[in-house]
């Protein structure tokens, strides 16, 4: 029995010892498992933060913190300025509202759009908390051994697949990894959100609170729109990564495969498909190797074309879509940019002109250096505002247009389930020509034995071989096809539902970003009008 | 007695083009005008002249209106030469040399030119002592060939070569900071009202450049957002032509909203160039005009105490010899009496200018605030007029996106 330091991992050194045996994480047939069930918290004294945090609504914005100016400006210009209105922090919350709380509900789209199925369920999640562990290496702790981060999950739910309402679990990036394989395994066809990249580059470069702090970010966005997909949100495999403390296993992957396109029938488990894997997996992948080349080549027609004309259209204007939508991100990240370029400048164009006016005021000899004086610090004043206002305005502008980013993850998804929808469709190509050659032997068997008077015991033999084989095989197929409409379905269904939600998703994101724009305009325009106001006198006639 | 006013009185005769910021007066009246650039000469000759038109009812100039033709560097004439003559007084600041060469012909710098050169005239035209210079009467009257030959004698005479002027300054420069300092030289005028001054004009051209140095990259900030919004739009249309549906009309309308928000932008960068960046360098020019004319009072002054020093030792001299009954007590009290009237002189000439500054003082604290003023208004109007048309062209299209159907 493997010793281990911390008492937390009581549940954890349990399932060490039943590794080998665990093929997949269920949840219904070891009670062992469910550690946190309906436990509102867990005794662990890993979890650094003994109280329960709050989730917090919205996504950490990381430009939330240049919006106050830095404390030296501010000392000089206090004697000055007003502070900012509260009539700013009312148009703030309206332009807040309609799109951060969507996060919260664990939906991507804003509350405007209509979803009635989502209103009462809900499952929250948030990723906190990253601890430093030690890599347990032979069971033994071994000092100095590779350490990793460890992130508190936390959920709430109400949807009755869940075995409870409140879990927490802590996961290493490994778990995620392996939960985004087992879901891709499992659930062919569909468009299911991409995990954050393993980027060991960055982990160097950057500051190790710094990367950390991002992927804990990545991280919960990730589960967040898992948790957002109407079919994965109820996933066994999203269940039991999030209910668990249980390690996730990343062994037996063709069994899972076998398992999962088994699922894909509604939960068939198809017995003879048992003795026609292990071995012939391999050789099946070769072969659809060999079919592919051969069909790239030109060479066999295979039997079973790619007969939706609609789908390649579809699949043709997609790919052009994704195009404009990179090319629409790219211009995006260049307009913040000049935002931001234009709020900084004319900061430093209306602090230039606070300390001029302060040197002006107190070497003022003349009344008209005073008049002067103050002219400036009313331009002084304008301007302070007005980058204020420009960093505010790209605060949310960021926020809005994050959507085009969000979508372009989206595309990813999409061409992950065309290319399943791809490899389903060359698995059943290779069926069929499988058969058709097992086929035409048998035949040539069957010419050469009737030949021989009497028969030919051991061609016979060969035969009834052969025809063994064509069984099986028959049934691979039939399975293959299953698959193959099933994933069809599947596209076709996230087709749709991918059209209703970009659509929502975007309507709401131009209006978000129309109204941010034209708000903070108006704004701008006031702040202006009133010093062109003020200084009307000197205007030629 | 020519006055100046703001109230403009325009005559009949044609459009005046006339900067907001030259100062005009009532009749008796001397209006001038820069205006119509042209391109002149061919290759590494080629220039920019300008057609600078006069109106006036003076005696001392001809007809209401006169028409001439000059280019750069006979303004540079024209300011060499009242600098020499009208010591004390804040000259009027020129635009400076184009330093890089593809610039030199661009249309906005040529406008930028033009627009201060008006302005430079003009000034000279309404001060009350400079208007009065053969110089200008020479600039705005003289044919093409008398102002060339009276252009080309000049070089080497007047002309102060850069170098001087750096050294002057420098003098200046390490005087007031050796007076901050405590120490005191001893060919220095004490007087502490003027050593304020001095303090003054220098930090005022430290944070005058900072501020213009800032305008500048404002208008540069406005063109490049007007850039990124045109590049959005267009790459949003794209998108929206992909979209099909209300959906992508919306698109469309965004990106066709962005290309026209573009073209405000980069309207208002170069209104604010011409009207509130401008305005500022210009001040940062009078500024430095302001320092020359120091370092003119600084000379003035040592020359006068070197002559009284002179006298003194003269003076010494001629007594000497008269105990001595020298035949050389002649020559020098000739040489004394020749001293004291220089001596005189310069102090007169040294009084002058410390009248003149004391009075362009006033006149250079008004004028800025009035410029200045205007420039603000400028600013602010343009900057009001920018956001209030980018605020409508956003809410207009709010109606269009009601229109997009929900989706389901």
């Amino acid at each position: 029995m493997m010793g281990y330091e911390n008492q937390g991992y009581e549940e954890a050194a349990h399932l060490h010892t039943r590794k080998d045996q665990m093929t997949s994480i269920t949840l219904s047939d070891d009670p062992s498992l469910q550690s946190n069930g309906s436990k509102s918290f867990l005794n662990d004294p890993l979890s650094s933060s003994s109280q329960f945090v709050e989730i917090p609504t919205d996504d950490s914005d990381p430009l939330r913190s240049t919006q106050t100016p830095s404390p030296t400006n501010h000392n000089s210009i206090n004697s000055i300025l007003e502070p900012p209105s509260y009539a700013e922090a009312v148009f703030r919350s309206f332009d807040l509202d309609s799109i951060d709380s969507a996060d919260v509900n664990g939906q991507d789209h804003s509350p405007l759009a209509p979803s009635p199925s989502f209103s009462s369920n809900y499952l929250k999640i948030s990723v906190s908390d990253p601890l430093r562990e030690q890599e347990l290496a032979g069971g033994s702790l071994v000092p100095g051994g590779s350490s990793y981060f460890s992130y508190l999950i936390t959920t709430f739910t109400n949807i009755s697949d869940f075995s409870g309402t409140e879990f927490n679990v802590r996961r290493r990036f490994k778990d995620f990894v392996a939960l985004s394989d087992r879901l891709a395994e499992s659930y062919r066809g569909f468009f299911i959100p991409l995990r954050p990249d393993k980027s060991v580059v960055e982990s160097q470069v950057m500051q190790k609170n710094e990367f950390v702090e991002q992927r804990r970010a990545a991280l919960e966005k990730y589960l967040r729109r898992l948790a957002a997909h109407p079919v994965i949100r109820v996933s066994e495999e999203l269940r039991a990564f999030l209910e668990s403390s249980s390690k996730i296993s990343l062994y037996n992957r063709t069994s899972d495969a076998n398992m999962a396109s088994s699922r894909t029938l509604d939960g068939d488990v198809s017995d003879a498909m048992q003795p026609a894997k292990g071995g012939m997996d391999l050789l099946r992948m070769f072969k659809e190797l060999k079919q592919s080349v051969a069909n790239d080549w030109g060479g066999v027609k295979p039997p079973l074309v790619e007969d939706d004309k609609g789908f390649l259209e579809r699949k043709e204007k997609l790919q052009d879509y994704e195009q404009q939508l990179v090319n629409v991100s790219q211009q995006a990240e260049s307009l913040v940019k000049a935002q931001q370029d234009i709020g900084e400048t004319m900061g430093q164009l209306g602090l230039a002109f606070v300390k001029l006016t302060k040197f002006e005021t107190e070497e003022a000899i003349f009344d008209s250096q005073r008049t002067r004086s103050n002219d400036m610090k009313n331009v002084a004043t304008a301007a302070v505002k007005a980058s204020r206002l420009y960093r505010e305005l790209n605060a949310q502008t960021v926020k809005h247009l994050d959507k085009i980013h969000e979508y372009l993850g989206v595309m990813l998804a999409v061409n992950n389930a065309f290319s399943d929808r791809s490899s389903a469709f060359l698995t059943v190509q290779t069926l069929l020509s499988d058969l058709s050659s097992l086929h035409s032997r048998i035949e040539k068997l069957e010419a050469a034995s009737s030949k021989i008077f009497g028969g030919d015991r051991s061609r016979i033999r060969k035969i009834e071989e052969l025809r063994e084989t064509v069984r099986v095989t028959e049934d691979a197929k039939n399975s293959a096809v299953k698959d193959y409409e099933q994933i069809k379905e599947n596209n076709r269904n996230e087709l749709e539902r991918l059209d209703k939600e970009r659509h929502d998703d975007f309507v709401n994101m131009l209006k978000g970003f129309i109204v941010n724009q034209a708000g903070y305009a108006e704004k701008m325009a006031n702040v202006w009008e009133t010093v062109a106001e003020e200084t009307s006198g000197y205007a030629k006639k | 007695m020519i006055t100046t006013m703001n109230v403009q009185q325009r005559s009949g005769s044609g459009a005046l083009v006339q900067s907001p910021r030259s100062p005009s007066s009532q009749s008796p009246y001397l209006r001038v005008s820069v205006s119509d650039p042209a391109k002149m000469g061919t290759g590494v000759q080629s220039y920019i002249s300008y057609k600078v038109i006069t109106k006036t009812n003076l005696p001392e100039y001809e007809g209401p209106e006169k028409i001439v033709i000059r280019r750069y560097s006979d303004f540079i004439w024209l300011r060499d030469r009242i600098s020499e003559k009208y010591k004390g007084v804040f000259i009027p600041p020129l635009p400076e040399k184009s330093t890089v060469e593809k610039f030199r012909f661009s249309a906005e710098f040529i406008e930028m030119r033009r627009q201060a050169l008006d302005v430079f005239v003009n000034r000279i035209a309404s001060h009350h002592e400079l208007q009065q210079s053969e110089d200008l009467r020479i600039f705005l009257q003289a044919d093409e060939q008398t102002m060339e030959r009276a252009r080309s004698q000049e070089t080497g005479i007047f002309k102060k070569k850069p170098t001087d002027l750096m050294q002057i300054f420098k003098d200046v420069q390490s005087r007031v900071s050796d007076v901050v300092l405590g120490k005191e030289k001893p060919v220095e005028e004490s007087n502490p009202e003027y050593e304020k001054l001095k303090n003054y004009i220098f930090q005022l051209e430290d944070h005058l450049a900072e501020a213009q140095k800032h305008a500048y990259r404002l208008v540069k900030r406005h063109r490049e957002l007007g850039q990124s919004l045109s590049d959005f739009g267009k790459a949003v249309t794209l998108l929206g032509n992909c979209e099909g549906n209300s959906l992508g009309k919306a698109f469309s309308e965004l990106g066709a909203k962005s290309e026209m928000l573009s073209v405000k932008l980069q309207r208002e960068a170069h209104h604010l160039l011409m009207n509130f960046e401008e305005p500022l360098k210009d001040y940062v020019r009078a500024v430095q005009s302001i320092k020359a004319t120091i370092a003119e009072r600084a000379n003035a002054f040592r020359h006068h105490c070197e002559l009284a020093e002179a006298i003194k030792f003269k003076e010494i001299d001629m007594n000497k010899l008269r105990l001595t009954r020298s035949e050389k007590l002649g020559e020098v009290e000739h040489e004394y009496e020749e001293l004291r009237a220089d001596g005189a002189e310069a102090a007169r000439r040294f009084d002058k200018i410390v009248k003149l500054m004391n009075e362009e003082i006033v006149r250079f604290q008004e004028e800025k605030t009035l410029d200045m003023g205007l420039a603000f208004h400028e600013f602010a109007k343009g900057q009001a007029q920018l956001a209030n048309g980018i605020a409508d062209a956003w809410r207009s299209l709010l109606p269009k996106l009601e229109n997009c159907s929900p989706s389901s």
